[in-house]
């Protein structure tokens, strides 16, 4: 790549910078595939326009692009308005006739005596690597405005993209805001294909904003944060590409931004998958040792004794493997149980907190009962899962609301009411 | 004054008539309920009514004008499930869009919006959650936000879409709470409503639907058992008939220079 190195990624940074900020819009509102659709719209524009001219300029076939992706738009929008047919497939019907007519141009041109058409297929992966300095000078042309536009118009984006009814009753312009929004969409794809092609396209517009919106709950957060996830997967693709002789741009761009979508997904913070499954299975260890202290307070009411053996507990509740094994050690460890030769009995401390939970499940079976009318015999499955997740600002509002009751449904004793009272 | 005129509306929804020829005034200050069972075209009124939906022929007027004239006067609150809840912002951005106006440069807000916002959450209850993710909020709130937005248009009459469905106790006490304070201070609040029980002891006024109009005026006058059973009572069979036949003969309400 040589010389062009700078240039090529100058240009596939403003056009990925320029494209996530657009998707952040078409993702909010829910329209991944329109973008999709004027990607493969724009073909046979740029096909037409090489045609017409006889020349590959970027700044010849950019206007091209630019007409067809958005008579691709108002297409959708034709069918979708005037015919029964619904949205979806109308995007797919687009998408599929004009690619088809742009592929059929495209086999045209390359068999007929055109002179310089090698390189026009490029335009379906992209061809960043032939970036040349008149051509980045399009991009900072159209990305500026992109930027400019969207900062300018950024609070009716905002509002049109989350309510468009209310954005209609206080008498904005709404198809001007439209208007603005589609041009945005058909400016950010037209200049895209350079880099990526019309068929990963709709990467570059959604994969960032998706991500994005996985850090931030703010608009205006996640436009700038989508944005740098689209500057700095342009710039690596073309590193990475750049290593290797004929290495494809536009696909390694696409697949270094989808691993930051997929880390994203994984390991982003509060709503990432790791950190869900993380609490997921803390609880699932509480609900664990929740039911070990319970067992023993069950135990001591049935026995009168205080200790018991593995066999003992065994036999009174199912365990996994060596599940009571550990979960004895954890207890003891945490001045729950204590260990006396080879029995285990409930610390002080151990017995008020499965006091805690059979009063929990008690309380809870009979609120079901009171206030749901659910019979006493439905009630315990409910309460099994229901004692291990309220909290003590819950348990008071229970408390209160049955009047500090002292039996259950099933007139066991409800434990330590006394103690709460005060 | 007359706050709001019906003449003469029919609207359609997908090519089929919803709402024929209704017809009505409500004077200023009132609190109004729109009144029907399910599929009368209660929320498809107040859509019209707010120029979101067309209409095929008829026209409202506000305070005796085109309503276009008189959108700052104009309060409105959607539906609460209409909009995605996930959408990233706070609850100060949503009650914010209250205040944007048409033909304001870029859509600048002053201070003197913000602090119009602030005081409009405080109303509600909501000013401390003011930085929270709409996403994190409970039904009951994003309703009450809805409501705050509406405050911050600083309207006269508003139109809301059954803002009392679905939500906690806490909420209904408060949005009540806003409805007594702006009874008081004259403003009109026209309002659907799903419950005919608790209609009777809101409103001052009611709408009675069912696809054409059953009754409009005062809740005494309007809410007679005899009206109810009209309402209540089924679709008019004809009336429904003819709806589908105009759908499925694309044949349109109005012929075009009918309108007004």
């Amino acid at each position: 790549m040589g010389g062009n190195f700078t240039w090529v990624m100058i240009g596939c940074a403003l056009i990925g910078a320029g494209a996530s900020a657009v998707g952040v819009f078409s993702f909010l509102r829910k329209q991944a595939l329109v973008g999709d659709a004027v990607a493969h719209a724009l073909l046979p524009g740029v096909v037409l326009a090489f045609m017409v001219t006889g020349q590959k300029d970027i700044w010849i076939l950019f206007p091209g692009a630019f007409v067809a992706g958005w008579l691709g738009l108002l297409s959708i929008d034709f069918i979708s308005k005037y015919s029964k047919i619904k949205s979806d497939t109308a995007i797919a019907i687009v998408l599929t006739v004009f690619f088809a007519v742009g592929i059929v141009l495209l086999t045209h041109v390359q068999q007929s005596n055109y002179g310089n058409q090698s390189g026009l297929e490029a335009f379906l992966f992209g061809k960043a690597a032939a970036m040349l300095p008149a051509d980045i000078t399009l991009f900072v042309v159209v990305d500026t405005a992109l930027i400019l536009l969207i900062v300018l118009t950024y609070r009716y984006l905002k509002l049109y993209s989350f309510d468009p009814d209310f954005a209609k009753a206080i008498g904005l312009p709404v198809k001007g805001i439209q208007f603005i929004l589609s041009s945005l969409t058909v400016l950010a794809v037209a200049s895209g294909i350079q880099a990526v092609g019309v068929v990963l396209m709709a990467a570059l517009i959604i994969t960032p904003a998706a991500a994005a919106r996985f850090f931030t709950g703010r608009l205006s957060h996640m436009i700038i944060l989508a944005m740098i996830i689209g500057i700095v997967s342009s710039m690596m693709g073309v590193y990475i590409s750049s290593l290797a002789e004929g290495m494809p741009t536009g696909p390694w761009i696409v697949m270094v931004m989808s691993i930051i979508a997929i880390m994203a997904f994984i390991f982003a913070p509060g709503k990432g998958m790791l950190q869900r499954s993380i609490k997921r299975k803390a609880h699932q260890q509480k609900v664990r040792r929740e039911n070990l202290l319970k067992l023993f307070y069950s135990l001591e009411e049935k026995n009168e004794e205080q200790f018991f053996s593995r066999p003992q507990l065994l036999r009174s509740r199912r365990f996994r493997g060596r599940e009571l094994e550990l979960l004895l050690n954890k207890l003891t460890g945490k001045g729950l149980l204590f260990r006396e030769e080879n029995r285990y009995g409930l610390t002080d401390h151990g017995r008020s907190e499965a006091t805690r939970v059979v009063r929990l499940h008690r309380l809870w079976e009979l609120y079901l009962n009171e206030r749901m009318n659910i019979a006493p015999d439905h009630v315990h499955h409910d309460a099994e899962a229901i004692e291990h997740i309220i909290t003590p600002e819950l348990e008071h509002m229970l408390l209160k609301d049955l009047d500090y009751p002292e039996l259950d449904p099933h007139s066991s004793e409800i434990p330590g009411i006394k103690d709460m009272k005060r | 004054m007359i706050a709001f005129e019906a003449h003469n509306l029919t609207v359609s929804y997908d090519k089929q008539p919803v709402l024929w020829d209704i017809d009505f005034e409500i004077p200023e200050g009132k609190l109004v309920g729109i009144i029907g069972p399910n599929g009368s075209g209660k929320t498809t009124l107040l859509k019209a009514a707010m120029g979101i939906l067309e209409t095929d022929s008829g026209y409202v007027k506000v305070f005796e004008k085109n309503p276009d004239m008189v959108r700052e006067r104009m309060g409105y609150v959607p539906q609460r499930q209409s909009v995605d809840w996930d959408f990233p912002a706070t609850v100060m951005d949503i009650t914010l869009m209250g205040r944007y106006r048409k033909g304001r440069l870029f859509g600048r807000l002053s201070k003197s919006d913000k602090e119009i916002a602030a005081d409009s959450l405080n109303r509600v209850g909501m000013y401390d959650y003011r930085n929270r993710q709409i996403s994190e909020l409970s039904g009951g709130q994003q309703q009450r936000v809805f409501i705050a937005r509406s405050l911050a248009q600083q309207a006269d009459v508003y139109l809301m879409d059954e803002p009392l469905v679905g939500i906690d106790a806490a909420s209904e006490e408060s949005i009540l709470k806003i409805l007594g304070e702006m009874r008081t201070a004259g403003k009109t609040v026209i309002m659907v409503h799903h419950d005919l029980h608790t209609a009777l002891e809101f409103f001052d006024w009611v709408i009675l639907l069912n696809t054409r109009l059953v009754a409009a005026g005062p809740k005494e006058e309007v809410l007679t058992e005899e009206n109810l059973r009209t309402a209540y009572g089924g679709k008019l069979n004809v009336l429904s008939r003819i709806a589908d036949l105009i759908k499925s003969k694309e044949y349109p309400i109005r012929e075009k220079d009918m309108k007004e």
